[in-house]
């Protein structure tokens, strides 16, 4: 499957709608999301069909990644430290390029968190018996459409309200579609040049060595 | 003064003094740039390597994995097209770029860092402030020059006393990893000082900064002292004559004040830790080579769910010793614990002795210059003649994205930081971190073995 380009978030994130799973445990680390041999490409293209790929061989078809009912949900509720480990961004990626939008859950680590930022994916979180109830909820009435509303801060359904939370910061980039930090970083041109100036080992510490004694 | 602006949001955008990059996060970030149609910011700033996926036996080109000979050479590509200084293989400056950095000079005290690899970190050793950065930030960099950084907050790390014979800072991080655990550092920087702090090598420095951010920090880093400048003076890129003295004034100036206010304080005596190794699957699971295994039901409750997990996983059994635990793999590498100082001390436990039968055993230095350093004092032929595989530069079996790599259940004594399932190439295997001297002992002795038993017969 080929997922769309268009399809991923862009501009203004208020809402994530569909349905949604549990993917239990504490502590699920970037190795498990996507095993290392799966960083070896040059595009995060095909990231999405090995996503826990190490994970689904051991439980056969049985991983919440694999259930049938599961397929084509948009709203993960994990536990606590989801994330934890490397920087790779080629985890966010490959639960993106799967088809999540937005994730709930205990704790995130941290790097993770602002990766998964940087792709327009909110992480929110609530206190552990809200999701265990979040996760019970989800597995039981696996075919509701649940709706993860950043501006009321509440996962919304037929099912149940709950409240969550967003980081303040976060939740206000995503609200005015300012998650798309490169474009902002560019702007401040003049800025980071004048920022540049008063850096010492940019302009005081020139090294007046014969070229030969600093070649490589 | 690195701050270039404010930023919606809260956080700060800060200007990055360097940037570094190698060929498993960056492609996917050159790619993007080229579709914003952006170029790089400052080609100068940034400098490029080859570790993650380069092979330990055979380097020639084209490499046997298309795979890895498709990403080295994207990287090839986009640092020519750039014009971003990369130092690839047999340049004589190869190797992990945590290793290559410092030795180069390129890592100074008071600059911004980053890097798409977590260990990053490493760089606060010389009292820079380095970041580990996810590929879209990779993108950032590149583009900007800048970083957007939340706020941290700072907790003290003070170190007090000595480290003993036989305990390394391996052993140090380890410890503290394990008592704060693996979340205790989420939302800091950790300051490393003290009197402990001061006693230690910069490489020692390197090895706990590097592990700082397994124990949940942000960055960890030590401030700038004599000991930083007399490691950083005549390298290739550290300031020269008149600019040295200027540099070393403003580094000078970078201490934190004495009575600076910090969010948080924790105190270590360094002569009270002993040989420090994982036993489970995450870093925080440590423990001195002569406690016994924990029973998870002392255990809290918020560790016990993931100590079960570890004893299924590692096939361990609480209550037993950790010592005695028979290895298939030993391996001696890695950003952590890659440089001349930790090859040294696993060289003096492997000297006159022999890697146990069924024990494979390698060594890879973490640079082309390392490689070298250890040539010249005969350690390469040192431990051939003791059994160990002597192997060519690169990250290696820290994340086994090359051919080396665990089988099976195979279980690993190993120099490197992560100790994750599936970490070391097997999805059921196995990694015990340690010192590279345990490594060492562990090769020598076929199983967990406290290196001071060594060491006393060697002295
Ligand atoms: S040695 Fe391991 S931790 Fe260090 S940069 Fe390489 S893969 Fe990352």
């Amino acid at each position: 499957m080929v997922l769309q380009n268009s399809n991923f978030p862009i501009g203004v994130v208020n809402q994530v709608i569909g349905r949604s799973f549990a993917l239990k445990g504490d502590d699920i680390d970037t190795d498990r999301i996507i095993p290392a041999r799966f960083l070896k490409c040059v595009s995060f293209e095909s990231l999405g069909k090995s996503v826990f790929a190490d994970d689904r061989i051991q439980l056969n078809g049985l991983h919440p990644f694999d259930l049938p009912q599961n397929q084509g949900s948009k709203i993960l509720i994990v536990n606590e430290n989801f994330g934890c480990g490397s920087s790779r961004e080629h985890a966010p990626q490959a639960l993106m390029r799967w088809g999540i939008r937005a994730i709930i859950g205990q704790s995130f680590a941290e790097i993770f968190y602002g990766n998964c930022l940087a792709l327009g994916i909110p992480c929110a979180t609530s206190s552990i018996s809200t999701i265990q109830e979040i996760q019970e909820s989800v597995t039981m009435k696996y075919e509701q459409i649940y709706n993860l509303d950043l501006q009321k801060e509440s996962l919304i359904s037929p099912a149940g309200n709950w409240r969550i939370k967003l980081e303040q910061g976060p939740r206000e980039m995503l609200l005015n579609g300012s998650w798309d930090v490169t474009s902002q970083l560019i702007s401040k041109n003049k800025e980071l040049q004048n920022a540049k100036l008063n850096i010492p080992y940019l302009n005081n510490f020139n090294i007046d060595a014969k070229p030969k004694e600093r070649s490589y | 003064m690195h701050r270039v602006a404010n930023l919606p949001g809260g956080s700060t955008q800060l200007f990055v003094g360097l940037h570094l990059i190698h060929e498993v996060t960056s492609p996917q970030a050159f790619a993007a740039l080229k579709d914003k149609g952006l170029q790089v910011k400052c080609p100068e700033q940034t400098v490029a390597t080859v570790d993650h996926i380069v092979p330990t036996i055979n380097q020639k080109r084209p490499f046997p994995d298309p795979l890895a000979e498709e990403m080295i050479s994207t990287l090839e590509k986009n640092c020519k097209t750039y014009g971003i200084k990369m130092h690839g293989i047999g340049s004589g400056n190869q190797g992990i770029v945590h290793v290559i950095a410092p030795e180069l000079g390129l890592t100074q005290p008071g600059m911004t860092v980053a890097c798409g690899d977590s260990h990053t970190s490493t760089h606060g050793a010389f009292g820079a402030i380095a970041f580990g950065i996810g590929t879209s930030q990779v993108r950032d960099v590149l583009a900007s020059q800048s970083l957007a950084i939340n706020k941290l907050k700072v907790r003290r790390i003070w170190l007090d006393g000595q480290l003993n014979a036989g305990v390394y800072a391996k052993d140090l991080i380890l410890h503290v990893i394990r008592t704060l655990g693996v979340k205790g550092g989420v939302g800091y920087a950790y300051e490393f000082a003290g009197p402990g702090a001061t006693s230690l090598s910069m490489e020692e420095r390197m090895t706990i900064c590097n592990m700082a951010i397994e124990g949940g920090a942000r960055c960890g880093y030590f401030n700038p002292d004599e000991v930083t400048f007399e490691y950083l003076e005549g390298r290739i890129h550290s300031p020269y004559g008149e600019a040295w003295n200027r540099a070393v004034n403003w580094w000078e100036s970078l201490r934190s004040d004495p009575k600076a206010h910090f969010d948080d304080e924790v105190r270590f005596d360094m002569s009270k830790i002993n040989p420090t190794i994982t036993w489970g699957i995450t870093p925080g699971q440590g423990i001195s080579i002569d406690e016994p295994l924990p029973s998870p039901s002392l255990l809290q409750c918020s560790d016990r769910l993931i100590a079960e997990e570890a004893y299924l996983y590692m096939g361990l059994k609480p209550g037993t010793k950790i010592a005695g635990v028979p290895i298939d793999v030993c391996f001696i590498g890695s950003c952590t614990n890659g440089r001349i100082s930790d090859l040294q001390a696993a060289a003096e436990i492997a000297k006159n002795r022999q890697v146990a039968k069924g024990v494979k055993a390698f060594v890879v230095p973490g640079s082309e210059h390392v490689a070298q350093a250890a040539k010249d004092q005969g350690l390469d032929i040192l431990f051939r003649k003791a059994g160990f595989e002597w192997r060519e530069p690169g990250c290696s079996m820290c994340l086994a994205m090359n051919a080396d790599r665990l089988e099976g259940d195979q279980i690993s004594a190993s120099s490197s930081n992560r100790n994750f399932k599936g970490r070391q190439g097997s999805a059921k295997g196995r990694t015990l971190l340690m010192s590279p001297a345990m490594v060492a002992a562990a090769a020598v002795t076929g199983k967990v073995t406290d290196v001071r038993t060594l060491l006393k017969t060697n002295s």
